[in-house]
């Protein structure tokens, strides 16, 4: 499951000479995946659509400047994925980097006692409380562990295409995902055992 | 691998729930699984957490009038269908 499109049959030759049915196609095949890779960035609708609208506002601009190597969807989520970034940055400058040196040691937040949540009923796993704790989750990420997870798990990019919407290798690309889901394990975990407790008292 | 080693599963947990680890870790780790409770919870809490959060992106929708702010922005209005 994931928000991938099948392989794209698009007309370099076209796009670039600025038709616009065919870029009109194009925004039509890829605007859902930008916009939800930009609600996950930032969790808020207004600032997806402006992440969005320019997104396809610059991917108009420099298509001449795309060269073909990568795939279209590849190069349109490194422009949303800069601009959601620098969107980030702008808004909390004191707490934004891209390197996010300062992980904490996942290894050394297990807790002795381990609940098996998974038994709680879907309609639990997925209720509206559910979902804002999900959200949340996400949000406490430093954005570089974030834009890892929303690329892999919820896009379903490749681990080698989000090295390359990120320029980033693709151990680092492994390490950063694994963080990631480990830290939204630990909350997940910590909110579901909660309501596990709360149903058997 | 012993019950010490649960820590240091945690740094593979990730590739081996992707089907991405040497053959001979997954089985050492598989090994390990079969003794550790703990462990196993915390890969199929892993997996379910993935699961989780597909699921519930799948279920985002672009409102209409944000497609339709969108192809107005761009100058592509006559290219919009409702």
């Amino acid at each position: 499951m994931s928000d991938r499109k099948p392989k794209e049959a698009f007309s370099l030759e076209l796009l670039r000479s600025g038709e616009r049915a065919e870029f009109a196609r194009l925004v039509e095949t890829y605007y859902e995946m930008i916009y939800r890779l930009a609600l996950k960035m930032l969790n808020d609708p207004q600032d997806a659509e402006d992440i969005l609208q320019e997104t396809f506002t610059k991917a108009y601009q420099h298509i001449q400047n795309f060269d073909g190597r990568a795939e279209l969807s590849t190069w349109l989520y490194r422009i949303a994925t800069n601009e959601a970034l620098m969107h980030l940055r702008r808004k909390r400058p004191q707490t934004f980097s891209i390197e996010s040196p300062d992980y904490a040691d996942e290894t050394a937040q297990e807790p002795h006692q381990i609940l098996d949540w998974r038994s709680l009923p879907e309609e639990e796993l997925m209720s509206a409380e559910a979902r804002t704790h999900m959200d949340a989750a996400i949000q406490n990420l430093p954005s570089s562990l974030r834009v890892v997870f929303v690329l892999r798990d919820i896009q379903g990019l490749s681990t080698r295409e989000v090295g390359e919407v990120l320029d980033l290798t693709e151990t680092a690309v492994k390490t950063r995902l694994s963080r990631a889901r480990l830290r939204l394990r630990a909350e997940l975990s910590s909110y579901y055992s909660e309501r596990l407790e709360a149903g058997r008292r | 691998m012993d019950q010490q080693s649960c820590r240091q599963l945690l740094a593979w947990l990730s590739e081996y729930v992707d089907g991405e680890l040497e053959t001979k870790l997954c089985a050492e780790i598989d090994r390990h699984l079969m003794e550790c409770e703990n462990c196993r919870i915390v890969i199929d809490s892993l997996e379910k957490t993935i699961y989780l959060y597909q699921s519930v992106s799948q279920r985002d929708t672009v409102p209409t009038e944000v497609r339709e702010r969108l192809f107005q922005r761009l100058k592509l209005d006559e290219f919009f269908e409702e």
